[in-house]
């Protein structure tokens, strides 16, 4: 949050900051940012928006390049074939809107429009997971599950600034369609600016031999404080972030899970079909059989209220990864 | 060779024999699995004659030509249609056309763009616009004159898609692109399900300037697209009223003629009536 500060209150306001964390540094429109850097070296990068350029961070694209930037209006579907139609003459697009509308609105758009021609266009989707208070209509709480069915997509969830800015520049040297989820306005940064961002690889941020939290998003900041706690209290916990859901780095993580006696995974999702789903198919198929906890949404829709106060109340915290692994008993 | 003939130069005779000839060609590809989307083929071969033999600016030996116009089949199940017309242009081979439709052929019975000359995926309905509009806008980045086509159907129209799109291009004054509407009455559960008239003033009132014809009528189709040749900052919408199975009086008749099985015997009689009627031998 913007000022480093935990807002409290209800966010229903539009714009306002709803992304994570508190007590960090942070950066403003880490996405916007790095898109102009692109823009400024590459004049096949162009910008799309759906009316949400405001709150996608990309205006900083639009006033730098406005010859190449196009806002299609609220049309989710067309913003999709339109970002297809300009990838089919040689361009990189960067198209934003919600993940909820990219995904449950113009899923046939991107499977059909873009995956199953390939096309080199880059979804960045505002308000994964719970991000934001307005309720089941903006929060994209399925939107992994759904993005890493569609084959040859490239579904990546980012957990802080660094690695928003790394990504931006990685996928748009990445030939082929990519969606992304976007922490939007002021994201906070764990990663120094070093951190390396690769397509497909998980890394290894913490070592630890009791507990494994493999975590992707902005649930590895938490994982990686709660880590911090747990370590105090005799509990040595490792951290595996897995910034790429597809393709998936089964491999890195099975290495990780062997080596500790418990295996959490922390995501911003449900906690069905995404992050969690993919870490036990990997797991059985490498012949591992460990319990996997599960932190992530439940299969039910989230109300409106303050961001905070969701998080909380659906165990997205520091608070709530510690207690869970301090209850594994 | 590159074709892309000055306006006004249409040589309508000869263009009615290639549309003769491409309604051959679908016949051939029908009667090879006994089946196809025949009616829609037939009824827009005049279309796609004046747009392969007339209209059209590509080479057919640099299908990757950056400044080539595009032509995008949304109705991908109206693939009959442009194998014949890439056949017909030195695309794709004459002889493969048998292929239509069998196993592991790539000529499929709804279009991937897999096959050289093929612009995008259709068949799922209402993605042809909107990658349209994204072509023109590349192009148009490009300072490129290219133009784009896209044909797109009646029933197809009730794709909410179609409709933002067509808001899109209008606001982006694509003066490159042209939408060729197919109307001819049919879709899948029969006659038109939802009244789709008036369709060319809905084109109109969403900023195209739109011309309807009779889309069998080689004379106004050439006309309208040379009409849509302007480059005046609005998009172009042809309305073409088309006849399914126009050609072939047994198919034109039919009550189902959206999609067309008959036996082999019964393909061959139809194709030995066509040859008769139009002065071709076998």
């Amino acid at each position: 949050m913007s000022g480093g500060g935990t807002k409290a209150g209800r966010t229903l306001a539009m714009g306002q900051d709803e992304a994570v964390g508190g007590g960090r540094q942070s950066v403003e429109a880490p996405f916007g940012q790095a898109l102009v850097r692109l823009g400024q070296s590459r004049n096949d990068v162009v910008g799309l928006t759906a009316d949400l350029g405001k709150y996608t961070d990309i205006l900083p694209f639009r006033d730098a390049f406005p010859e190449r930037f196009f806002n299609v209006g609220m049309a989710e579907q067309n913003l999709v074939a339109v970002a297809a139609g300009l990838a089919r003459t040689g361009k990189v697009p960067f198209a934003t809107t919600y993940g909820v509308f990219a995904t449950r609105r113009a899923y046939d758009f991107v499977a059909i429009a873009l995956a199953h021609s390939n096309l080199n266009v880059k979804i960045i989707a505002g308000l994964p997971g719970l991000t934001t208070g307005y309720g089941g209509t903006h929060q994209a709480i399925e939107d992994l599950a759904l993005m890493r069915m569609i084959p040859g997509l490239t579904v990546i969830d980012p957990c802080d600034a660094t690695e928003i800015e790394a990504a931006t520049i990685t996928i748009a040297e990445h030939q082929g369609p990519v969606y992304m989820r976007l922490l939007r306005g002021s994201v906070p940064v764990v990663f120094e600016p070093g951190y390396k961002f690769e397509i497909g690889k998980a890394r290894r941020l913490r070592e630890g031999s009791d507990v494994g939290i493999i975590s992707t998003g902005f649930m590895t900041e938490r994982a990686l404080d709660a880590a911090e706690t747990l370590q105090k209290q005799g509990i040595s916990t490792g951290v595996l972030h897995v910034p790429t859901i597809k393709p998936f780095d089964a491999g890195a993580v099975a290495e990780f899970a062997s080596g500790v006696e418990r295996i959490v995974t922390a995501e911003n999702h449900v906690a069905t079909g995404g992050l969690a789903s993919l870490v036990v198919e990997s797991l059985f198929e490498a012949g591992i059989a460990k319990k996997v906890t599960r932190i992530g949404l439940p299969d039910r829709y989230i109300e409106c209220g303050a961001v905070p106060t969701l998080q909380a109340k659906y165990g997205l915290t520091t608070e709530a990864v510690v207690a869970t692994i301090t209850g594994l008993g | 060779m590159l074709r892309n003939s000055p306006p006004g130069s249409a040589d309508v005779a000869a263009l009615q024999r290639k549309a003769t000839l491409l309604r051959r060609h679908m016949l051939t590809m029908a009667r090879g699995q006994g089946q196809g989307y025949i009616g829609q083929g037939l009824g827009i071969a005049d279309v796609l004659a004046a747009l392969y033999f007339h209209e059209l600016r590509y080479d057919p030996h640099n299908l990757a030509w950056p400044d080539r116009d595009r032509f995008l089949l949304s109705t991908g199940h109206y693939s009959i249609a442009l194998w014949a017309a890439l056949a017909e242009a030195g695309i794709i081979p004459v002889e493969e056309l048998v292929t239509y439709g069998a196993d592991s052929s790539r000529l499929e019975m709804s279009t991937l763009d897999t096959t050289p000359g093929v612009e995008v995926i259709g068949g799922s309905l209402g993605h042809g616009l909107g990658q349209g509009v994204g072509q023109a806008l590349g192009l148009r980045l490009d300072r490129s004159d290219a133009r784009v086509f896209v044909e797109l159907s009646d029933g197809e129209m009730q794709e909410g898609s179609t409709w933002e799109a067509a808001m899109s291009a209008s606001h982006f004054e694509l003066d490159g692109l042209v939408a060729l509407i197919d109307c001819n009455g049919i879709q899948a559960d029969g006659p038109v399900v939802l009244d789709m008239e008036p369709v060319a003033d809905k084109w109109r009132a969403f900023g195209w300037e739109t011309a309807e014809i009779d889309g069998n009528d080689m004379k106004a189709v050439v006309d309208a697209l040379a009409g849509a040749r302007q480059r005046n900052r609005k998009p172009k919408a042809i309305v073409l009223r088309t006849l399914p199975g126009k050609g072939v009086p047994r198919i034109e008749t039919s009550e189902k003629s959206h999609f067309f099985r008959i036996d082999v015997a019964q393909w061959d009689g139809i194709i030995a009536e066509f040859n008769k009627s139009v002065g071709m031998e076998q």
